[in-house]
């Protein structure tokens, strides 16, 4: 965990500047400020439609944004195409799981390992000594994930056919098989029953200390929230509205009006 | 007891795949020695219905993009062998990979600005492409395709020297000799980051996207690998029959390839060597009742989608599959 001051020392790993999202007439999300900090375990909250899906599809180059810059690592990757972002190392799930449902599990794990291979067509069809070598390391790499979230004897089943608390954590690992160094997850506790949010913040905190990542999430549950942020950053209609650590939050009244209303309201 | 491990040995002979293959195989080998000159004609347009459907399989089996103008890249490949053929004189075997490289180098042009399109958008498109390209060939541009009457006086296949495929029984296993190699060559693709990256498009192009798939190129890939597969069987149709003519590569060509890889399952490499058998044989062997020929035809196609909507035989996926045993990986270590 991270102290506020200590905050401050880390360097920063993703910023937006002035991010701003435009559909049609709406503007869902307005020059929106923020920084992310290295190994901490940043979340975004707010009511429903306050732009929070909004920015993580900006970050990770799914929209392009209309104003405004998406650093990252000290490089500007506004616009960039998902797979470039996900090279450079920027790795998400969806609030809706997304899996590829008529594949294995380890198939699914090992599409996170597709950006780290170099061989093309022709060493796919004449199997070149690379080309083993890599699809070894991919391999490796996929069932290492795997064993990490304790789905080792579903490696075979297809993805469709498992559990739905499985099915967020195969979307978990198939993101960090990307070796990413910013984790980008979109409400992993929804649809989760108490022990299984339960396991899900065990894994989220053993990562955190056991790898070199950071992680920014958006998340509904108070108790994720509280329980295992460093840094909270609340949106409300396309704006931040408050930033700070989780029992500052807490006690903060705009928050509060902003997910229950207002006196005069 | 000796009988009975015999037994056992026979057993596991004839249920493994490698035994179905090796069944095969060598029928294939034996059958032209064994029938007429018409029904090798007849395991011949097979063939090359085998290779149309694997080239469509790439784009809709593997990728899951409609593409109902595969006929175009077919007509393309066709038209290659035959107008530098006649006009030119250069052999039909060099040809062959001319002809890929045409319709590949096609495919990469028209696809390009269309490859965004997602499912019937695309489906509508690659059938106006399809449709383009056989008024265009009615149309004869530059004096080159000769209209509605085609290309005659296509050569037989050969290198230039004399080495000269002439008879049946040498078409049959040129065709069957490419196809081979193309189903060796797909089943190492699908084994590989590529065919998975492929699969992934198909299942979410959007989860393919944010795992680091590049989802553009590859399938920009699929179908130019999908129009040069296309080509080479125009190349090898067009020297069989010694012309080609626009209406061979109609838009029902292009509904019978969507026909081949729907029947075999998506993205089966041997389900689309059923659906071919299927679309190839079904027509000889009801000869006798053409006229109800598309009743039943149309009548076993929905019942196909009622009950089998994944196809003859869909591509399993588990650790060990079928085509395991040509690319070596069935010895994983498990556990």
């Amino acid at each position: 965990m991270v102290d506020s001051d200590l905050r401050n020392t880390q360097p920063i790993v993703l910023e937006t500047k002035n991010l701003t999202k435009v559909f049609g007439g709406l503007t869902a999300v307005n020059a929106f400020d923020s920084h992310v900090h290295k190994g901490e375990i940043c979340s975004l909250i707010g009511p429903n439609g306050a732009g929070k899906t909004t920015v993580f599809n900006a970050v990770t180059g799914i929209y392009t944004p209309e104003k405004g810059h998406i650093i990252f690592n000290g490089s500007y990757i506004t616009g960039h195409k998902p797979h470039h972002i996900v090279a450079a190392g920027i790795a998400r799930t969806f609030q809706n799981i997304r899996l590829f449902p008529n594949m294995t599990c380890l198939e699914n794990i090992m599409a996170g390992q597709h950006c780290r291979i170099s061989s093309g067509l022709w060493g796919a069809v004449l199997r070149s000594s690379r080309q083993k070598q890599e699809e070894q390391e991919t391999r490796n790499v996929a069932e290492s994930r795997i064993r990490q979230i304790r789905l080792w004897d579903y490696r075979h089943e297809l993805a469709k056919n498992i559990a739905y608390g499985s099915q967020r954590m195969l979307e978990i690992a198939r993101a960090l098989a990307t070796n990413p160094t910013l984790l980008v997850l979109d409400e992993p506790s929804s649809g989760l029953n108490p022990k299984e949010t339960e396991d899900l913040m065990e894994f989220l905190t053993g990562l955190i200390n056991e790898e070199d990542i950071t992680i920014l999430l958006i998340e509904h549950d108070m108790n994720v929230v509280m329980g295992i942020s460093d840094w909270v950053i609340v949106m409300d209609e396309g704006k931040k509205i408050a930033e700070g650590r989780p029992e500052q939050i807490y006690h903060n009244l705009r928050v509060i009006e902003a997910y229950l209303g207002s006196d005069d309201g | 007891m000796i009988e009975e491990t015999k037994r056992m040995g026979m057993e596991r002979f004839f249920g493994s795949y490698q035994s179905l293959f090796f069944i095969t195989m060598t029928l294939f080998i034996i059958y032209p020695f064994m029938v007429s000159d018409y029904y090798i004609d007849v395991a011949f347009f097979f063939g090359i219905y085998a290779l149309l459907g694997l080239s469509l399989n790439i784009v809709l089996g593997e990728v899951g993009l409609f593409d109902l103008g595969h006929a175009g890249f077919y007509a393309i490949g066709a038209y290659t062998t035959a107008i530098l053929n006649t006009k030119f004189g250069v052999p039909i075997l060099i040809l062959l990979p001319v002809s890929a490289l045409a319709a590949a180098l096609f495919a990469y042009l028209v696809c390009s600005p269309i490859i965004h399109l997602r499912g019937d958008y695309l489906c509508i498109v690659t059938i106006g492409m399809g449709e383009i390209v056989r008024i265009a060939l009615i149309n004869n541009p530059f004096d080159l395709t000769g209209g509605p009457n085609g290309v005659y006086g296509i050569d037989f296949p050969s290198l230039g020297g004399p080495f000269v495929i002439d008879s049946s029984i040498e078409y049959y296993f040129l065709i069957w000799l490419v196809v081979a190699l193309s189903i060796y060559g797909l089943i190492r693709l699908q084994h590989s980051h590529i065919g998975r990256a492929w699969n992934y498009i198909r299942e979410d192009e959007v989860a393919a996207g944010a795992s680091g798939v590049d989802v553009r190129h590859y399938k920009l890939l699929a179908f130019v690998l999908g129009a040069a597969l296309a080509g080479v069987a125009g190349n090898i149709y067009a020297s069989k029959l010694m012309c080609v003519s626009p209406e061979s590569f109609s838009f029902w060509e292009s509904c019978l390839m969507f026909c081949i890889v729907l029947i075999g399952g998506m993205g089966s490499i041997p389900g689309v060597l059923i659906g071919a058998a299927f679309i190839s044989l079904f027509p000889e062997i009801f000869r006798p009742f053409a006229m109800y020929r598309m009743l039943i035809f149309g009548t076993v196609m929905i019942l196909m989608m009622m009950f089998r909507p994944g196809g003859a035989w869909p591509r399993k996926r588990s650790g060990i599959e079928f085509t395991s045993f040509l690319t070596r990986k069935d010895r994983r270590r498990d556990g």
